[in-house]
């Protein structure tokens, strides 16, 4: 199985980055090339840019570890784990961790490109306050 | 009206394919004859072995560790520096049309440019240029790319899913089910990357090229400066041309490479002289790049493998010389041959056969690293024929462009226009070239950088997965023209190897910051 990881630091408080990241229904506003997610219970259901919907299971989503992790169900996986962690660095900072292993292997690279280019856009909307994901989160905030 | 720019290149050609190299193999009488008129260059160096850092490097006329594509998968910014802007900028227009490779192509996000363009039916796009305007995609007003087959989102495999959908599946599948390069093999040896293909040349990627190119120049005015990249695909595995076309080489007749060496015992005694990744790959018990197909060994490379690829690659090479006729007639019946500068030339090498290998790594011999490099000034400046023997780097091609279209060099730009002859070679300082390779697959860490000077080529290894930083290799090219006999460790050397190290760590450039990162395998 290979693995590869890309890491953030986000000048924002970690209550702010999970607001975002632990919403599932609002990964495709900050997942460049995603255009689109479905979530019902523990299933997602996202289709990228090119046209391909990925069935997921939604495995972890754990606010107190601040850890959510998916799996992608579908039969170009083999095998397939995608961890997203947020880590107070108790300076008013986060650093988000978004990892994917993966079988086939070179899947692993392909998936972990975009997630490279997820958090660069991620900490873009969460650092200038705005932003299609803030707005989706605030919403969420809003309605509870 | 100015000089015209025809830059023609190939993906993964050998120095010795083309006749006027010494190949006795396939026949390219077009380029042949473009040499004979013109300037051939003997040591023509790439800056990376592998298709996105050297293509890149065409592009910008900087090093890797400079414009920062240090492997395939790094995508080269869309604002990096482009010679294309330049010529755009300065009236000339611009196209692409065939392999770019400038971005990843496994894409499924659909995050690059190059891969969305087919998709929208618009010639360019609008991106931000290297000098903060908006401008089209890196300089090119037209681009319409192809790859090695039917696959993927480019024109071509939209032009043949469109016109002859039976033919999309008669290509090899260069990627197999798990993403990997295939290692499946075809033909009559069972050849890897190798498969019958019983598409019409006529729709085959390299005509659709060559067809594509004149399309364009029937676009043009009479007196319109033009700079047209045509990128042919070939002969990059797969080993697929038209089967129609086969009859030309029967590859049981074909002679194996004097770099196949005369033995296994030859090519495991030269092998085992390297840094042990040589080695660790032959045996099957290291896979440190994505561009071989992981789950093919080397060693069980046989005699007949390397006779059929090597008639099919020869076959391929043919076919581009006679679509490169073809675009030549064209511009002829246009009236627009005297003006038109043609430089032909690839992006790097290929093993094919040598001591027992194919396809491409971490591997600095000369099957990689010497490339064919032609170019033939527009008659109207009446040139003189020469040969280089001096060594040239694909980072002197946008200097060159600049230089044709009467335009100063940019000051990012860190080679200079390609010399007219050896005696211009010395004067203005052609002395080394210099080649980089950093690879990073699944924790497998390569770091190689090498120098070639006078007749030595001397490779310095970095720490990585299987080195510790005090390997090398060096080779006297002259002596040694099949490099097998690795001086690295010789005592009576230490001293050519001293020079030549304290030379190649002199001039290494300077590091694009932030590293780019990895965002596909290829």
């Amino acid at each position: 199985m290979a693995s590869v990881r890309r890491e953030i630091r986000i000048n924002c408080s970690p209550d702010e980055v999970w607001a975002v990241v632990g919403n599932p229904t609002l990964i495709h506003y900050w997942f460049p090339g995603m255009t689109n997610a479905v979530v019902d219970g523990n299933s997602r259901v996202i289709t990228t840019a090119t046209g391909i919907t990925l069935p997921e299971v939604i495995v972890t989503n754990d606010s107190v570890a601040r850890r959510f992790q998916y799996r992608i169900d579908s039969p170009i996986m083999q095998e397939h784990l995608g961890t997203i962690d947020v880590f107070d660095l108790h300076d008013g900072t986060s650093l988000v961790a978004y990892s994917t292993n993966a079988v086939p292997d070179p899947m692993a690279l392909i998936i972990g490109g975009g997630t490279g280019a997820a958090l660069v856009e991620l900490k873009r909307q969460l650092e200038l306050g705005e932003g299609p994901a803030l707005a989706g989160a605030q919403a969420r905030l809003g309605e509870s | 009206m100015g000089r015209k720019i025809l830059f023609v290149t190939t993906d993964q050609q050998r120095y010795d394919t083309l006749g006027c190299n010494g190949g006795k193999l396939s026949r390219t009488p077009v380029i042949d004859a473009l040499a004979a008129e013109g300037i051939r260059y003997e040591r023509a160096v790439p800056q990376s072995v592998v298709c996105m850092p050297s293509r890149s490097t065409m592009i910008t006329g900087q090093y890797p560790s400079t414009h920062g594509v240090w492997m395939n998968g790094v995508p080269l910014p869309v604002d990096a520096p482009s010679v294309a802007e330049l010529l755009q900028q300065n009236g000339y227009q611009t196209a692409l049309i065939g392999k770019a490779h400038f971005e990843p192509f496994l894409d499924p996000f659909g995050r690059f440019v190059e891969n969305t363009l087919a998709a929208t039916g618009e010639p360019t796009a609008q991106n931000r240029w290297y000098d903060g305007s908006i401008g089209d995609h890196r300089g090119f007003s037209h681009l319409e790319f192809a790859t090695h087959g039917a696959a993927g989102p480019w024109h071509y495999t939209r032009w043949l899913l469109e016109n002859h959908p039976e033919c999309a599946g008669m290509y090899y599948s260069a990627i197999d089910n798990l993403f990997n390069v295939n290692a499946a093999g075809g033909g009559d040896a069972n050849s890897p990357q190798v498969k019958k293909n019983e598409i019409e040349r006529e729709w085959y990627h390299t005509d659709w090229v060559a067809n594509r190119t004149i399309n364009w120049l029937d676009t043009l005015e009479n007196d319109d400066d033009w700079f047209c990249w045509m990128s042919f695909p070939d002969p990059h595995h797969p080993w697929d041309p038209p089967e129609s076309e086969m009859g030309r080489i029967d590859w049981r007749d074909v002679p194996l490479p004097e770099g196949y060496l005369g033995s296994r015992d030859e090519r495991e005694k030269a092998i085992d002289a390297k840094p042990r990744h040589w080695r660790m790959w032959y045996d099957g018990q290291l896979v440190s790049n994505y561009e071989a197909p992981a789950k093919w060994v080397p060693a069980t490379l046989t005699e007949d493998q390397v006779r059929e690829i090597n008639a099919r690659n020869a076959v391929e090479c043919e076919l581009i010389d006679e679509a490169l006729g073809r675009v030549l007639a064209a511009i002829e019946q246009k009236g627009w041959t005297d003006d038109v500068d043609i430089i032909f030339t690839t992006d790097h090498g290929e093993l094919q056969g040598d001591f027992g290998l194919m396809f491409k790594g971490p591997y600095h011999v000369d099957a990689l690293m010497r490339l064919p490099l032609v170019w033939r000034p527009a008659p109207s400046t009446t040139p003189t024929q020469a040969v280089v023997t001096k060594p040239v780097e694909l980072l002197d091609l946008a200097p060159t462009f600049c230089a044709i279209a009467g335009i100063a060099p940019a000051e990012w730009m860190q080679g200079q226009a390609l010399p007219v002859d050896d005696d211009d070679a010395s004067k203005r300082g052609f002395e080394r070239a210099l080649t980089e390779w950093d690879s990073e697959l699944f924790g497998v860490g390569v770091y190689l950088r090498t120098i070639t000077r006078d007749q030595w080529v001397c490779t310095a290894y970095l720490p990585g997965y299987v080195h510790d930083g005090t390997e090398g290799e060096l080779y006297n090219l002259a002596e040694d023209p099949l490099q097998t006999n690795n001086l690295w460790e010789d005592r009576d050397y230490q001293s050519v190897r001293a020079d030549l190290v304290a030379d190649l760590w002199d001039h290494q450039p300077p590091v694009h910051e932030p590293r780019l990162e990895l965002e596909a395998p290829v």
